[in-house]
């Protein structure tokens, strides 16, 4: 086992990038996540990759379509006002079928909100990040060393499926530190050169990079063909994690640092005798609908544990099809649940259907 | 075993340094552990805080809300961490700049002029540590033989010539009454 | 005996472009640069969003579409994924280069970012009809101008050029025209000129090509060369805005 090191979110993350084999970053500074720019602009120089601090977020993420169209692992990271800008490019990668990872660090929104950690985004990751018919692979770390083993997968999910995948974070795990391990195995290639434009050496026919079909029905059959790669993605790519979950009569569903904070709440209610667990999504799309619709048919209840006033609910409400009651223990703005409102938000769902 | 501790002051006392020297000390002894730092406008020139744990088993929430140990070093911290430390909580208060007691009577507290030791040492900016070394000698948090080791790695390659000054006071700190 | 080959950097599909448009002049002008300077299988051409969009399809070398305005910042991203090999130009009308994409423009160029700018000025946006455009002139009517531009309320247009000028990373600017043979032979000089300057790592070069719109305009082919050079040229005078190199060897 490789040593691990104490390093901040932020940082181990964008180490993780650089192993992933990215070389070319490009961001705008916004708190809560500087520190990757930072962190970039220390590191690139020296193993002969790009750092470049944009004029503004939408150059940055186009900087990112020109290198990730040229076929090179790229990314860019920012918080939510900056991935708002952002959206414009996302929806071009999507449409143009090309691999980059963004990084949200989320904080309070909307407007120009606040810096604390926030999970307001989830809509905007999961259903909206940018105009027309797509999906990012949004992945959810909720410990440093996930900020970086969700960094190295997040580049090959781009890579494997021809798209952009944003690591949605937040305030906590960007600024928080932890023993990691930067152990991460091989970097798996993948062959670009049917759809690279980094010039035909007068080789083969031009390969364009391209949003733009002006024919309704081709637009159509790429959009088709597009959800089929979803669909696959659907079927190949869920991750979560369970704690505590054999026994469960009440289950949590959180992802990052809520699920952490509902980790003690668990532990606390089991003292207490009330059997409650927790599934956490890793990959918030795909959302792990199937384990919580099976999971509706053992628990009385689900609880919905966000940083937000409510966005995650709406998905899990479809994923268990109504079946059992959800309840939302929330906080927003930059407010973090505590384990103590977790705890009453169980007891309460514990009440549902009268006390065994 | 899980330390909940919550060190708090004004920014530039060395707040989240000293956390980080608490932090290393997990990682050395292959403990579970998790630094947050309070970040944003707070940390230029307001009061700053860092939750630290420490434990052997998986820690669940890094934000440390009710610390079993305190480390406050100036008024303002007192004031708004002492009622959210558990019962039975060590808190730990700088007394050459908090000059009123801890008014809990179901906890214990503990009191070293940690700034003026610092100035009367030639440890100016160090009352960080001083803190930290009372703090291990009393709550025992992590064994007095591995703050050189840990110092070594927390401390930067380019600041090694304030190695020897950060381990002293530690040593006063561990050393007080 | 060929007398008159089509280059081979131009790809043998009809182009989409209005009677007595300028865009197919200026597009076999870059073409036959690619040709003369062999740097097809190495350069990657951005395509930005207005009348040229489709360019991507009317260059044999690889191409990218770019979001409205950001051709600059696709074109940076490009350029360094492999700095010591590629040729990167953007080819932008000015509705994309000098309103939505301003900032992407002066920050290329403040950059210094070693890529080749084909700007097309035709003082209209022609792909969605014929709205005012950051270059239209004063009294110009358009259809978002219908009484004329009038700078007391839209303020004036913009002199790319000009504007740049003052920028230190820009490397060489210059205005041409190709409303007549003698223009036209210039503005081929320029735009070599300004790929030149990018084989030799000199840095952001800018060719503005003074433009027409027939379609738009509501004139003849012909009306509309001679509208160019009665109301456009005078606005924007051709020649050299900068030069950073030569005057360097002028000292």
């Amino acid at each position: 086992m490789a040593d691990k090191v104490l390093m901040k979110g932020n940082e181990a993350l964008a180490e993780a990038a650089i192993m992933a084999g990215c070389r070319h970053y490009f961001g705008y500074p916004i708190t809560p996540q500087t520190e990757i720019a930072a962190y970039m602009a220390k590191r690139m120089p020296l193993i002969g990759g790009t750092f470049l601090q944009a004029e503004s977020e939408i150059a940055a993420i186009n900087m990112v379509y020109g290198a990730a169209a040229a076929g090179k692992r790229a990314m860019t990271s920012s918080s939510s006002p900056g991935i708002a800008l952002k959206s414009e490019g996302i929806s071009y990668l999507a449409g143009s079928d090309l691999p980059a990872l963004i990084i949200n660090v989320q904080r309070g929104g909307p407007g120009l909100g606040g810096i604390q950690p926030s999970q307001s985004d989830y809509f905007q990751a999961t259903k909206s990040a940018g105009h027309g018919d797509f999906h990012l692979i949004v992945l959810a770390p909720a410990s440093v060393q996930e900020m970086v083993d969700l960094t190295f997968k997040g580049f090959d999910l781009a890579d494997k499926y021809r798209m952009p995948t944003m690591l949605l974070s937040d305030g906590t795990m960007g600024q928080m530190m932890e023993p990691v391990s930067l152990d991460m195995g091989e970097v798996k290639e993948y062959d670009k050169s049917s759809w690279a434009a980094c010039g035909t050496k007068c080789e083969r026919e031009h390969n364009v990079v391209n949003s733009l079909f002006i024919q309704p029905d081709e637009l159509e059959k790429y959009n088709f063909e597009r959800f089929e790669r979803y669909a696959q993605i659907e079927a190949n790519e869920v991750m979560y994690d369970e704690y505590r979950m054999e026994d469960a009569e009440i289950c949590i569903v959180a992802y990052g640092v809520a699920a952490r904070v509902s980790q003690n709440a668990i532990d606390k209610a089991r003292e207490n005798g009330i059997k409650v667990g927790m599934i956490r999504p890793i990959t918030l799309w795909p959302f792990p609908k199937a384990v919580l619709n099976a999971a509706a048919d053992k628990v009385k209840a689900f609880v919905s544990v966000e940083l937000s006033m409510g966005q995650m609910i709406e998905d899990i409400e479809l994923a268990i099809r109504c079946k059992k009651p959800v309840l939302l223990c929330n906080r927003t703005g930059g407010m973090i649940p505590t384990t103590g409102d977790v705890l009453s938000k169980i007891e309460e769902a514990n009440k549902i259907g009268g006390d065994k | 075993m899980t330390h909940q501790i919550l060190l708090a002051g004004f920014g530039g006392q060395g707040i989240l340094f000293s956390g980080k020297f608490l932090a290393y000390d997990g990682l050395i002894e292959d403990r579970q552990v998790s630094w947050l730092p309070s970040y944003g406008p707070e940390m230029r020139g307001g009061t700053c805080n860092c939750s630290v744990i420490l434990s052997d088993t998986q820690i669940g929430s890094p934000i440390v809300s009710n610390p079993d140990i305190l480390i406050a070093m100036n008024l303002p911290s007192l004031d708004k961490f002492e009622n959210e430390a558990v019962p039975g909580a060590k808190i730990f208060v700088d007394s050459s700049l908090i000059d009123r007691k801890v008014n809990r009577e179901d906890v214990e507290a503990y009191y070293i002029p940690a700034t003026k030791m610092a100035s009367d040492e030639g440890l100016s900016g160090l009352a960080n540590m001083i803190m930290i070394g009372y703090m291990i000698k009393k709550a025992g948090v992590m064994p007095y033989e591995n703050v050189e080791k840990v110092m070594a790695k927390v401390v930067p390659a380019k600041k090694q010539d304030k190695l020897a000054l950060n381990i002293k006071a530690v040593e006063l700190g561990y050393n007080f009454d | 005996m060929v007398v008159f080959e089509k280059p081979k950097a131009l790809a043998d599909v009809p182009l989409h472009y209005c009677p007595g448009c300028t865009h197919g002049i200026i597009h076999r002008l870059v073409a036959e640069v690619i040709d003369e300077l062999g740097i097809e299988g190495r350069t990657i051409g951005i395509a930005p969003v207005g009348c040229s969009v489709f360019a991507y399809n009317y260059f044999n070398c690889d191409m990218i579409e770019a979001a409205h305005g950001r051709a600059p910042a696709v074109a940076t991203g490009v350029k360094r994924s492999d700095p010591e090999n590629n040729v990167v130009f953007t080819y932008q009308g000015d509705g994309d280069l000098a309103a939505i994409g301003t900032a992407e423009t002066v920050h290329a160029a403040a950059r210094g970012e070693n890529i080749t700018v084909i700007f097309v000025n035709n003082a209209i946006y022609g792909m969605t009809g014929g709205q005012m455009a950051p270059t239209t002139l004063p009294g110009q009517v358009t259809q978002t101008s219908p009484y004329g531009r009038d700078t007391s309320k839209v303020g004036f247009p913009v002199k790319v050029c000009e504007m740049l000028s003052n920028v230190d990373g820009a490397t060489y600017l210059e205005r041409v025209a190709v409303n007549n043979v003698k223009n036209v032979k210039n503005a081929k000089k320029a735009i070599k000129k300004a790929f030149q300057n990018q084989l030799d790592g000199k840095g952001f070069s800018l060719i503005e090509v003074v433009s027409t719109c027939p379609t738009n305009w509501g004139l003849t082919p012909e009306k509309a060369l001679e509208w160019l050079e009665d109301n456009m040229l005078p606005y924007y005078p051709l020649g050299v805005y900068k030069d950073k190199f030569a005057e360097k060897e002028d000292k």
